[in-house]
C-alpha cells in the first residue's frame, strides 16, 4: 500500500516533465480529469483517430457505491445512431474492462452491475458502424475492495447446484428483457481462487439469430444482472439465453412474458 | 503492520509544506435534554455522516442509576465518547457507571473506547457482529469523517445480556432481544417511567437505514415494541415520541420500501432506475432522504429481485 502511494507521488512529479511520448493520436480533454484516460483510449479502444467525449452518451450511476460488489450502472447511447458496440470500463481498478455490449437488434442501452475497487471515473465508449467513437463518463466514489473479495457464493455449500441458473422475464409492452444468471464471477484476485467468469452471453430468437450480445470481463458482479431494451412490441414471444463461461460450462435459458413468482 | 490508515497518517505528518492556515480543533457540541425524571436524551442530527456533523447523528440516552448514570449507546467516535463523558459529569458528578449498546452499527458503539473500564452490555449477537464487522466499519468511518475519528479504535461490548427482567446499576428494565434492523437489536423499557429506548428499530422523521436489515423480522420487532405500550419512545434517530407515531411511521416506510422494490423487480427495472424514482410526499421530507432510500435499493434489491423473477431454465 505504501509502495503504491509513493509510486503515485513519483508519477505525479515525473508526469509533468515527460509529456507527449505516450499520448494517443487524438488527445482529448477529459471532462473527469482522471489521469488514466489517455492510456485506456489506446489500450482498450485501440487508439482510434475519430474519437470524442459526447454528452449524448449518458452513464447513470449513484454518486457513491454503497455495496462495492454490486454497483449499478445504466448506459444509454440511444441518441447516437448506428451503434455497433459499447465498451464499458473503469479508469482505476485492477481490471479496467467491465464488458462490451453489441446491441444487434436491441437499443444501445443497457443496465448492469459491477464490482468496484476504488473511487473512479466510469466510461461508456460507443463505436458506430462507421468507426467513430463517442464517450460518456460518470464518477463513482467508493470505499473499495470489490474486486479482491471472494464471491458470496462460497459462503453456501450449494453454489454449484445453482451455477448457471437463469432468472428473468420479457416485458413486451415496454420492450424490456431482464436477466439474472447465477455465477461467482471470480476475478482471480482473491487469494487462491482462479478466474472463473462468464465470457459470452447473448439473447437469441427461436432461429438462433442474435438479438443482443455481451462479452463479459472479471469486474461484472457476482450473479450478473442485465436489462436489455427493445422497441415496444418488438420482442418475440420467447427469447433464448445462450452463454458460456471460461471453464466451458454452457448457460441455457428461455425468457418469456410468463408469470411472475 | 503498515495499513492504509497508518500510512496515510505517516504521510500526513511529514513536513512536506508549511501549513497555509491552522484548522480549528474539531469539537462536538452536545446538549442533554431532560425528558422525564432522571432521563436525558442527546438528540442527533437527522442527516447522514458528514464532515460537518462529525457523525453526531445518533440519539444517546442517559438515565440515573444508583452509582452514576446509565448510558445507552456511545456515539460515533472516541472524541464523541469523550464529550459524552464530560457532559455526564455535569449531570452527575460520579459520571457514567454502566453502558449499553443497542446494536453494532458504528454510530452507536464507536465511543465505547472511553468507557472500556466500565461494564458495556449488549446482546451476544451484537458483540459478535461488532467483532466481525467493526474494523470494516472503522475503515469506512475514517473515510467519511476524517479527523473526527482520530484515535478511535473498535471496542466491542464486554458483557452479554439476555432478554427479560434486567437490573442495571440498581434500575429495573425489561430487556427485549429483537432483530430486523440488524441481526441483534436490543430495546430496553425503563420500568419506573415506561420509557422505551428503542435503538434503531424505531426511526422518527429520519429515514430508516437498512445495511443489515431483514424487513419481515423488523416488522415483527415493531409489533413486539408496540405491544409493550411505552409511555415515551426514544428512537435511534429523530425526536422523542410520546404518541407511538414513530413506530407507525417506521412500519409504514418499511412496508412501502418492500413493495416499491418488489414492484420494480416485477416491472423489469434495474437499480439505477429505482434509485431515481421520486419518493412519496410523506417520506420525501424525512431526514437523510433520498440518500437513505438509494442506499436501501443497493442493500435490498438484488435479493428481492431473485425472489420475484421467474426461473428461465
Amino acid at each position: 500500500m505504501f509502495i503504491r502511494t509513493a509510486f503515485a507521488a513519483l508519477i505525479a512529479v515525473a508526469g509533468s516533465a515527460a509529456a507527449a511520448l505516450d499520448d494517443p493520436q487524438t488527445v482529448l480533454q477529459d471532462p473527469m480529469g482522471s489521469g488514466m484516460w489517455n492510456y485506456h483510449q489506446k489500450g482498450l479502444l485501440g487508439d482510434p483517430a475519430d474519437i470524442r467525449f459526447d454528452d449524448r452518451v449518458v452513464v447513470r450511476a449513484p454518486d457513491s457505491a454503497e455495496d462495492s460488489l454490486n454497483v449499478p450502472l445504466l448506459v444509454d447511447a440511444t441518441a447516437i445512431p448506428d451503434v455497433k458496440r459499447i465498451v464499458v470500463s473503469a479508469d482505476y481498478g485492477p481490471i479496467p474492462h467491465i464488458l462490451t455490449y453489441y446491441p444487434e437488434q436491441a437499443a444501445p442501452k443497457l443496465a448492469l452491475r459491477f464490482k468496484i475497487d476504488q473511487a473512479t471515473a466510469i466510461r461508456a465508449s460507443v463505436e458506430t458502424h462507421s468507426g467513430s467513437w463517442h464517450i460518456g463518463s460518470t464518477y463513482i466514489d467508493a470505499a473499495g475492495g470489490g474486486c479482491t473479495a471472494p464471491a458470496h457464493a462460497y459462503a453456501s455449500d450449494d453454489w454449484e447446484e445453482k451455477l448457471g441458473e437463469v432468472h428473468g422475464r420479457l416485458w413486451s409492452a415496454s420492450g424490456r428483457a431482464r436477466l439474472v444468471v447465477d455465477h461467482p464471477m471470480d476475478t482471480g484476485l482473491a487469494d487462491g481462487i482462479p478466474v472463473f467468469i462468464i465470457e459470452d452471453l447473448s439473447l437469441q430468437d427461436e432461429d438462433g439469430t442474435p438479438l443482443a450480445r455481451l462479452e463479459l470481463h472479471e469486474p461484472v458482479n457476482e450473479d450478473p444482472a442485465f436489462t436489455f431494451y427493445f422497441d415496444a412490441g418488438a420482442l418475440p414471444a420467447s427469447v433464448k439465453v445462450m452463454g458460456r463461461d471460461n471453464n466451458g460450462n454452457r448457460i441455457r435459458g428461455v425468457l418469456t412474458e410468463g408469470e411472475l413468482n | 503492520m503498515l495499513t492504509r490508515r497508518t500510512t496515510l497518517g505517516l504521510l500526513a505528518s511529514l513536513p512536506l509544506a508549511p501549513r497555509a492556515f491552522a484548522q480549528p480543533r474539531l469539537a462536538y457540541d452536545l446538549a442533554a435534554k431532560p425528558l422525564a425524571d432522571g432521563i436525558w436524551m442527546i438528540e442527533g442530527a437527522t442527516d447522514y455522516f458528514s464532515m460537518e456533523n462529525g457523525g453526531a447523528i445518533v440519539n444517546v440516552t442517559l438515565m440515573k442509576g444508583d452509582s452514576g448514570l446509565i448510558l445507552f449507546d456511545t456515539g460515533s467516535s472516541r472524541r464523541y465518547g469523550d464529550a459524552l463523558n464530560t457532559l455526564a459529569r455535569g449531570l452527575d458528578i460520579r459520571g457514567i457507571s454502566t453502558v449499553v449498546n443497542t446494536h453494532h452499527h458504528p454510530d452507536h458503539f464507536f465511543g465505547n473506547q472511553v468507557f472500556a473500564d466500565r461494564p458495556i452490555h449488549a446482546l451476544g449477537g451484537t458483540r459478535q457482529a461488532a467483532l466481525d464487522e467493526g474494523e470494516a466499519f472503522a475503515d469506512n468511518m475514517y473515510r467519511l469523517l476524517g479527523d473526527w475519528m482520530r484515535g478511535t479504535e473498535v471496542v466491542p461490548p464486554s458483557d452479554v445480556i439476555a432478554g427479560g427482567d434486567l437490573t442495571l446499576d440498581g434500575r429495573d428494565f425489561l430487556a427485549l432481544p429483537l432483530d430486523g434492523h440488524t441481526t441483534a437489536d436490543l430495546a430496553l423499557m425503563d420500568r419506573r417511567t415506561g420509557t422505551l429506548v428503542a435503538g434503531d428499530l424505531v426511526f422518527y422523521n429520519r429515514a430508516p437505514t437498512t445495511p443489515s436489515a431483514d424487513l419481515p423480522r423488523w416488522q415483527q420487532a415493531l409489533d413486539a415494541l408496540q405491544a409493550e405500550r411505552p409511555a415515551l419512545i426514544i428512537p435511534g434517530h429523530g425526536p422523542a415520541d410520546p404518541t407511538g407515531e414513530s413506530i407507525t411511521q417506521t412500519r409504514d416506510y418499511l412496508a412501502w420500501l418492500d413493495s416499491a422494490l418488489r414492484g420494480g423487480a416485477r416491472s423489469g427495472q434495474d437499480m439505477v432506475e429505482l434509485m431515481e424514482m421520486p419518493l412519496p410526499d410523506r417520506f420525501a421530507g424525512m431526514g437523510a432522504q433520498p440518500q437513505e432510500y438509494q442506499r436501501s435499493v443497493a442493500h435490498l434489491f438484488p435479493r428481492i429481485e431473485r425472489e420475484e423473477l421467474p426461473r428461465g431454465n
